[in-house]
């Protein structure tokens, strides 16, 4: 492959340089993207030193002088800390024990459709919204939910309610946040559940038609146990993203008159950090975040790895 | 709307009912948010703030369309959301192929070091604030490459387009190497076209995503030159205060709500058409990045 005297000289160099010689075409390949990886992944990554630095202008994350651990003391000696640690948790929960169901009992219903054009059209209607940015999709929520002439609140008023300010009560704000979430991603999140339901053998389902099941107990003992890995894993994995809260359906639908529910840890880094310019505290708070979620990340596999031998093991 | 059972023979009954009534409501919710806009585009101002459910405008003006069209912003927004999606979607496309086929060789030493370096990034980042420093002392706030460059590539589309890479199996690229192709050549020219189904997934993955993008907008751009749509619409819609200094209504008729419509419904119009076409090669996405390889 290559030309004699560069092929001797590496002979007599290890067997190592040897092959990484005969690979330099894929290396070159690969040579953009740990460039990017470097420049916009690791790069950062080692700015996460900020957290420990006291932040100035002229000197730069690197040249910045070190301080120890004060922004962490602060920290955790702050109030604000803990009510977005709070809505973080709780909000992540909220979407667990709601959001997270309802592809599930979607793809299920989807199933029983028992017209293929028909279950074709309510599939691709239901996918639209996960299509739309959230800037646009907090738009026309806004529009829906406004108190003097939106939609919801027509409706309400059909029945003889006052209006409902959602976005600007806080004690409706995070139903706004559920809903709206099961509304974009239902449709979308049902497909990881399809596919699993279309991997199940159909002799299953006619030795039970055999046996005289009901639809109900196929669906009980046939179709929900073929999945139960599935929703298994998916639901792991929720539970080791709960440091994300939803930054772009917050950040687009909140208001400072909500802040007290729906301020997270996210929204706050970019209002105290980025729009305020404190960078060395919200490092810190940016770096907690990261810590907590990338351990509860390494949990999560080390628990489905054990789930069916590693099948599921994601490293 | 009534089912006919073709493929199957078991009789319709109650529960069959039941479900294509919630199905059919479900299919409302999910449509009529983006009918109302279209509907409010295309409303007077009268009927625009009166109340209730509106599924059909009494009657068509294209007042709030006029408006959207004259502002020079949208037309800056949208030539700027093109540009970043087509260029960005390119670069990816070539730096993602380029970086998994690497990887893809079983025998390319340090591919297990590499890729494990790849795939920690998808578990642990900076964060906003260095990230946002580090892109300040490289040059790039402020420019047009600040949308494209960070979303270049990723662990993710790197880990699916190995996957698929490394199934399609050694007896093409044999057969080349037999015929004394050059192994680049072979990348390009015999691969390339052979791993179009994966290709195809990312490219449109990485469209809508560069298309839809506006956080990234919102931090690195600086200047009005290089507003992308996300931008126009998130300080139309969301920034209350900067309203009045994007759409000056030059048309009479017109109120900001009809406005706000029409410039939504003109930035998904593009997303709405195709994504029905290319729903399936997304769904096949998921499928191949769940595949363990």
């Amino acid at each position: 492959m290559q030309s004699s005297i560069e092929g001797a000289t590496i002979r007599r160099s290890s067997r190592l340089l040897k092959e990484v010689w005969k690979n330099r075409h894929y290396y070159i390949l690969l040579l953009p993207a740990i460039l990017f990886f470097i420049l916009f992944h690791y790069v950062p990554m080692a700015g996460v030193s900020l957290a420990f630095k006291q932040f100035s202008y002229a000197n730069g994350i690197w040249g910045s002088e070190w301080v120890g651990f004060k922004h962490f003391e602060r920290l955790f000696g702050s109030m604000s800390f803990y009510e977005i640690l709070r809505n973080t948790l709780l909000i992540s929960w909220y979407r667990l024990a709601f959001v997270f169901v309802s592809p599930i009992a979607f793809a299920l219903l989807l199933n029983e459709l028992r017209h293929g054009m028909y279950k074709r059209f309510v599939q691709t209607a239901s996918y639209l919204p996960h299509f739309i940015s959230w800037v646009v999709l907090g738009g026309i929520i806004a529009e829906l939910l406004s108190p003097s002439r939106g939609v919801v609140n027509t409706i309400i008023g059909w029945f003889g309610f006052e209006p409902i300010y959602f976005l600007a009560d806080p004690a409706y704000f995070r139903s706004v946040l559920i809903v709206s979430d099961i509304w974009q991603s239902v449709g979308w999140g049902s497909i990881i559940y399809l596919a699993a339901i279309a991997g199940i053998h159909p002799d299953q389902y006619e030795s039970a038609a055999i046996d005289g099941a009901s639809r109900w107990q196929k669906t009980r003992y046939i179709t929900v146990p073929s999945i139960l890995t599935t929703i298994v894993i998916l639901f792991i994995f929720q539970l080791g993203g709960i440091m994300n809260a939803g930054f772009d359906q917050i950040f687009n639908l909140y208001n400072p008159s909500v802040y007290k529910v729906a301020d997270i840890i996210d929204t706050y880094v970019y209002r105290v950090g980025l729009v305020s310019t404190n960078y060395d505290y919200t490092t810190a708070v940016g770096l907690f975040k990261n810590v907590v979620g990338f351990l509860l990340v390494v949990l999560a596999n080390i628990v489905t790895s054990r789930i069916r031998e590693g099948e599921y093991k994601l490293w | 709307m009534v089912a006919i059972n073709r493929n199957t023979t078991r009789r319709w009954n109650w529960f069959d009912g039941l479900i294509t009534a919630f199905m059919t409501i479900a299919v409302i919710a999910f449509l009529y948010p983006f009918w109302h806009t279209l509907v409010l585009s295309f409303s007077t101002p009268a009927f625009a703030t009166s109340l209730g459910l509106k599924f059909i405008p009494p009657e068509v003006t294209f007042d709030a369309y006029k408006v959207v069209f004259q502002t020079n912003i949208i037309y800056i927004g949208y030539g700027n959301t093109l540009l970043r999606t087509v260029a960005g979607t390119a670069l990816t496309i070539v730096v993602t192929y380029c970086a998994a086929y690497a990887l893809s060789r079983r025998s390319l030493p340090f591919r297990s070091t590499l890729t494990f370096l790849i795939v920690l990034t998808m578990f642990f980042s900076g964060g906003l604030i260095p990230m946002f420093l580090v892109m300040k002392s490289y040059g790039l706030v402020g420019t047009k490459l600040a949308l494209i460059l960070p979303m270049l590539t990723s662990a993710w589309n790197i880990l699916i387009a190995r996957n698929f890479i490394a199934s399609i199996g050694p007896e093409l690229e044999e057969a080349a190497l037999v015929d004394g192709a050059h192994p680049l050549k072979i990348v390009f020219l015999v691969m390339f076209p052979v791993s179009m189904p994966i290709i195809a997934v990312l490219t449109i993955w990485t469209a809508v995503a560069h298309w839809n993008a506006w956080f990234d907008a919102l931090i690195y751009t600086t200047s009005e030159k290089d507003i992308v749509l996300q931008l126009v619409l998130r300080r139309l819609l969301i920034d209350t205060q900067t309203e009045s200094t994007i759409l000056q209504s030059t048309v009479a008729e017109t109120t900001s709500d009809t406005i706000k419509a029409a410039t939504i419904i003109v930035s998904i119009l593009p997303i709405i058409c195709v994504y029905p076409f290319l729903q399936k090669h997304f769904a096949k996405g998921i499928m191949v990045g769940s595949v363990k390889g």
